[in-house]
């Protein structure tokens, strides 16, 4: 088809255009304009306003087939690109025209306008941009035009780089572990990477993409092919064996301030393991899950604390009365609460954890676990002679935990137990008819996600040293959910995955600390609209979530009684 | 039968049950003995408690009306549309922020204060309209025949999206919320002693809920809501458009969020982007309480909500001796709410539907 | 025969509607029963008193001298009665096989420590019950499906198959809801078969819901009628057939041509 549906490419270029004007007015964009990518190129705030333009352009374009008349799709990218900067232009319009604009929308400030003009000036500034994004536009469109062998491996190459720029702390911090100073600073300035580190980034990856393109996937097609199984074997126990000892040396290649972040992954992790038991096996959707992640550390810090409110024990018996704690916390919410269905049981404990939350800071139990203040001088683990105290004694720690939690997951997921909750979730009136106990298969589950989320807390208390009401708020609640969701409900490689998305990445863009909920509730609808299954879906939700595309409901569905809906439990 | 056998037999979490139930009951009891024959805690007048009770009926008042959102949607999506907290949030912020403010420096709003509130109002509800309609459309249409979690996490995350929309808009302080000179101090009324602000808020809200029952139950779109909530395919084969009669379900819902977010505004005197959670998870205890789906459910169950915050903690509390009680004013509605929905899930004044299904 | 299953005076309402009035009824041990009766007569209400789905307003169920009254589904499935549906309801997500590992449940005894640590007895049970859910699987025509997804099954497979998970507890007393609904007359022919060998041979006691006169007529040993919850008539299939109470419920009074219409399915069976 040569057909360009032109009014598509006017929405795309619009709706693009007005998700810009809102970056720029919430501030997103000149918060990120002080993160430099590539020195003296680019910042992530350009990225941010000019990417839209050049998807614009795009999609505009219609789908990517060759040998086809160049100018329509050129032109529909053009137009695309050039609706993206209308808005801005118009708000940079808007405040020159109303001064005060400011005392209403505080993020429209004199800095924004300088970046959305360019810093030339309200009319020579709008004119530019509009040619920029319009520019950006063509060459969106533009890439269609590209034999599709070059335009992969070029695309890819140009994503490679811009992350590889947006994520230069990590090879930043490991080339500081290994090279001297002044070579280190020729490839990366304090933010981002140097223009020559982004040229050698951007041809090493565009060859190799291009080798790969040309003669890498028929040879490694060939080698599948002629592969035996044993060998096939063998080859996953080295990819076994390496990333066991890669695991293991892991900090010293990374360096105190990333094997950091990894402790704060793992300690995420570890809670997501124990929540996607609870929201991805038994499919009951916690809120208040922090409640038990709080008893864990409360309970430990407690135990260990050598200040005023502490008993001074050793963090090795005050870990497992700790999670023990927080077994026996969640079998005493349990019981009550795992009678309700789905959408109720999410309210209560939400208000559960909402009731945690307001009893740890209230002056009630102030006398016992220190109210605002918290608990200080928590006790540290320590081995032989070794006192953990760095990040990377505590991520072996961590690694050890998230290992065993792993493990647990896995067998249980594939025993008995894993059965009864799926069966729970797909029908729990069915299930209960079966003979399995509805309570006590979700009380199980309950029990073993508070245990995680508690073990998690007691080395989190440990690592930070201090424990404050403000560390167990909702958002933990709702972050570890976001982690699954993003990750893959029920699918225990996507809840890694997930933790180092959501915890790992926004740790090395601490310029995202302000829009992280904001970026997490459009990760939420747009993972449910568009990928319900999650970044790494097991097998059987990826099924489960597309079920209603594939087929009509079955005749269960149709005729399931109506009163089942607007009745909230039995 | 041996003894044994009969142990077996025993449901060990009805006990547990009844324990939880008789603790409740006993500690209630206490408490309120306590204080009012023992004197515990702080010495109320019986002036305090009228006040008590009143201020508790105006916080209701406000309740029930974020609470009809709650309602409505559950009634006709069968979904707790999380985000609708954010929706009293929005017509706040942006009339306060946008109308308000602007008003109230130019000295209009105490001129012509009925036309300030009117505008600040019908500017606030045209907000939460928008924003709901938005939600509904992009986050909750495409989801109407995904499993139930799946829209309930959109909602979740559409709640995240709104409060950071709005922060990054507006900023994270504090906003004073201008309240017209004439709507500050006390009024008597049939001999009760009232802050004006408060009984202007029990009127408004009363009205309003008699208003949106009557829109229900009379007029041709509500009987087209009340069909589509019954069933949604029949509706259709009737010639109801079900996504219209659900979009104006929504827009209603937050049209009386915005009158709520006003009424809070002149009650607390402030706005913040962060203002719509804790009212939003009660305005949905008070949903449940009143029996969810139902409209005067929702409307009895916001005052009673009111009524309980205010006077429990200073009755009950206080009376047990827990120190900072007030501090627990919001334990009391979620500890409310978890015992509703565990012991009575039907509401107050729900009536009992069948028992279960097969 | 002894009583495997004595209802006495069951009554269930809903609000003001009675859907099951007064009803005793019982199933002698090793026999095939059915009920039958017309549409909201009361017929799967009194299967969902039995298994637990609803608790009865009045009166008494005794299954194998224990009263069920109280007692949650679970529990009355461990006691040995198992159930299949009028609208099948498998665990649509899971293969063939889990569902039927699902309805071993009853006679399960591992715990989840002892797949967490691997426990040589939790490993044995599994693995037998993996591959006696595979004999069954075989047993009721399954061969080689246990690993599709429940849902993609053809609809015959799954009746066939949740009869499976039915029989995977072992139960004593087998309730079936309308097997033959939606089968062509050879499915229900073959359905039928299996029903009565079910019972020939591993000794089932059988309850049977069923629209298709053939197949109660055919298979039934003793047939109940209810007609707006209550019992109008119970006998043999041939006593039934003649029965005028019968007919009139099914047929409305007077109707012409009833007589013939039993013959006429009496014949075919």
């Amino acid at each position: 088809m040569n057909a360009i549906d032109w009014r598509r490419a006017i929405r795309i270029g619009l709706v693009l255009g007005v998700a810009v004007l809102i970056a720029s007015v919430i501030g997103m964009v000149q918060t990120f304009d002080e993160r430099d990518m590539i020195e003296d190129i680019l910042t992530l705030g350009q990225l941010l306003l000019f990417a839209p333009a050049v998807y614009a352009g795009y999609s505009a374009a219609g789908k990517s087939e060759e040998r086809r008349v160049a100018a329509p799709p050129l032109l529909a990218g053009l137009l695309a690109g050039l609706l993206t900067g209308v808005p801005a232009v118009l708000l940079v319009g808007l405040a020159g025209w109303w001064t005060t604009i400011r005392d209403y929308f505080v993020n429209v400030s004199p800095q924004l306008i300088d970046i959305l003009t360019f810093g030339r000036g309200a009319l020579q500034g709008s004119l530019m941009l509009l040619a920029v994004m319009a520019v950006l536009g063509l060459i969106g469109a533009a890439i269609h035009l590209i034999p599709a062998r070059v335009r992969r491996p070029l695309v890819n190459a140009t994503l490679i780089t811009l992350i590889f720029s947006l994520f230069s702390d990590v090879p930043l911090n490991i080339a500081n572990q290994f090279l001297p100073r002044d070579i280190v600073r020729r490839f990366f300035p304090t933010k981002g990477v140097t223009q020559l580190a982004a040229v050698i980034v951007f041809a090493l990856s565009l060859a190799i993409a291009l080798w790969w393109e040309f003669s890498g996937r028929t040879r490694r097609q060939q080698r599948m092919a002629t592969i035996t199984a044993e060998q096939r074997r063998r080859n996953s126990l080295i990819v076994l064996a390496v990333s066991a000892v890669l695991l293991l040396v892991l900090p010293s290649i990374l360096g105190t301030f990333l094997t950091n972040v990894m402790t704060q992954v793992g300690t995420f992790i570890l809670m997501a393991l124990g929540l996607n038991i609870v929201v991805g096996f038994a499919g009951l959707l916690d809120l208040g899950y922090v409640a038990f992640f709080a008893v864990g550390a409360y309970v430990t810090a407690l135990l260990t604390s050598t200040g005023d409110l502490g008993l001074g024990i050793n963090f090795w018996i005050a870990m497992p009365i700790g999670v023990l704690a927080a077994v026996f916390f969640g079998i005493f919410l349990g019981i009550p609460v795992l009678r309700l269905r789905g959408d109720y049981l999410a309210i209560v404990t939400l208000g559960f954890g909402e009731i945690i939350r307001v009893l740890v800071r209230s002056d009630l139990l102030k006398p016992i676990i220190g109210g605002a203040q918290g608990i200080l001088d928590v006790g540290r683990p320590s081995i032989g002679p070794l006192t953990l105290v760095t990040p990377q004694h505590y991520y072996y720690l961590l690694l050890a935990a998230c290992l065993l939690a792993l493990f647990v997951s896995w067998r249980l997921r594939d025993g008995r137990a894993g059965r009864q909750w799926m069966a729970v979730r797909e029908d729990e009136d069915v299930a209960e008819a079966v003979g399995i106990n509805l309570v006590g298969t979700k009380l199980l589950a309950f029990a073993i996600g508070a245990g995680f989320a508690g073990l998690s807390g007691a080395i989190f208390g440990s690592r930070v040293g201090s424990v404050f009401p403000n560390s167990f708020e909702l958002l933990i609640s709702i972050n570890v959910l976001a982690i699954i969701i993003v990750g893959g409900v029920g699918s225990l490689p996507g809840v890694i995955l997930g933790a180092f998305v959501l915890v790992g990445l926004p740790e090395l863009l601490r310029e995202f600390v302000e829009f992280r909920l904001l970026i997490y509730g459009i990760l939420l609808i747009v993972m449910m609209l568009v990928r319900p299954e999650g970044l790494w879906p097991s097998a059987v939700r990826r099924r489960e979530m597309h079920a209603d595309e594939e087929s009509p409901p079955s005749v269960a569905e149709l005729e399931a009684p109506r009163h089942e809906a607007t009745q909230p439990m039995v | 039968m041996t003894l044994s056998q009969r142990l077996r037999d025993i449901d060990w979490i009805d006990v547990w049950l009844w324990i939880f139930r008789i603790l409740i009951i006993v500690g209630v009891v206490i408490g309120i003995v306590r204080k009012l024959f023992f004197g515990a805690g702080t010495a109320y007048g019986v002036d305090d408690w009228l006040d008590f009770f009143i201020s508790g009926l105006s916080q209701g008042g406000l309740y029930a009306l974020i609470a009809l959102g709650y309602t409505m949607v559950y009634g006709v999506l069968f979904m707790i549309n999380f985000a609708h907290g954010e929706f009293f949030m929005s017509g706040g912020m942006a009339a306060t922020y946008l109308v308000a403010s602007t008003l109230a420096a130019t000295g209009f709003m105490n001129e012509q204060p009925i036309i300030y509130l009117v505008l600040v109002m019908v500017f606030s509800v045209l907000t939460s309209m928008s924003v709901s309609l938005l939600t509904e459309r992009i986050a909750y249409r495409p989801l109407r025949r995904a499993p139930r979690l799946v829209p309930l996490i959109t909602a979740i995350g559409a709640s995240f999206f709104w409060q950071y929309i709005f922060r990054g808009f507006f900023g994270s302080a504090v906003k004073a919320f201008p309240v017209p000179t004439i709507l500050e101090g006390r009024v008597n009324v049939l001999g009760l002693d009232f802050l004006k602000v408060r009984l202007m808020v029990i009127i408004v809200s009363i009205v309003a809920l008699i208003a949106l029952y009557l829109f229900v139950q009379k007029t041709k779109t509500g009987k087209s809501i009340r069909a589509v909530a019954e069933d949604k395919d029949v509706a259709a084969l009737m010639g109801i458009d079900v996504d219209r009669a659900i979009a104006t379900t929504f827009a209603v819902g937050a049209m009386m969020a915005g009158i709520a977010a006003v009424l809070w505004g002149l009650v607390f005197k402030q706005v913040i982007f962060s203002m719509g959670f804790v009212p939003g998870i009660k305005a949905f205890t008070a949903a449940v309480l009143g029996g969810i789906g139902s409209i005067p459910g929702a409307a009895l169950g916001g005052f009673f909500l009111g009524v309980i915050e205010a006077v429990g903690p200073p009755l009950i509390l206080e009376g047990l001796g827990a120190p900072g009680a007030h501090q627990l004013k919001d334990v009391t509605a979620f500890l409310l709410l978890v015992l509703v929905l565990i012991f009575r899930p039907q509401g107050i004044i729900g009536e009992r539907l069948a028992e279960k299904k097969a | 025969m002894a009583n495997i299953l004595e209802a006495t005076n069951v009554t269930k309402r809903f609000g003001g509607l009675v859907a099951v009035n007064r009803l005793s009824f019982s199933i002698p041990a090793g026999s095939i029963v059915s009920i039958i009766g017309p549409n909201g007569a009361g017929k799967t209400t009194f299967f969902n008193c039995i298994t637990g789905f609803y608790q009865i307003d009045d009166g008494d169920i005794i299954f194998d001298g224990v009263s069920l009254k109280g007692r949650s589904p679970d529990k009355i499935t461990r006691l040995g009665i198992a159930r299949t549906y009028q609208n099948i309801r498998l665990f649509s997500q899971m293969s063939a096989i889990e569902n039927i590992l699902a309805g071993m449940e009853p006679r399960l005894h591992s715990r989840w420590f002892g797949a967490v640590l691997g426990l040589p007895g939790t490993r044995a049970e599994e693995e037998k019950a993996t591959e006696e859910a595979r004999q069954l699987l075989r047993f009721v025509g399954l061969r080689g499906k246990g690993d599709s997804l429940a849902r993609n099954l053809p609809y015959g497979d799954q009746r066939r198959l949740e009869i499976a998970r039915a029989l995977a507890g072992n139960p004593k007393l087998l309730l079936l809801d309308e097997p033959t609904a939606g089968m062509n007359p050879r499915e229900t022919a073959e359905t039928t078969d299996f029903i009565r060998n079910l019972r020939d041979e591993i000794g089932i006691t059988i309850l049977l819901i069923e629209h298709d006169m053939r197949v109660v007529m055919g298979i039934s040993e003793d047939i109940t009628v209810l007609d707006y919850g209550e019992k109008i008539a119970q006998g043999e299939p041939a006593a039934i057939q003649s029965n005028p109470r019968v007919i009139e419920a099914y047929l409305g009074r007077g109707a012409a041509g009833a007589a013939h219409l039993m013959v006429d399915t009496t014949e075919a069976a």
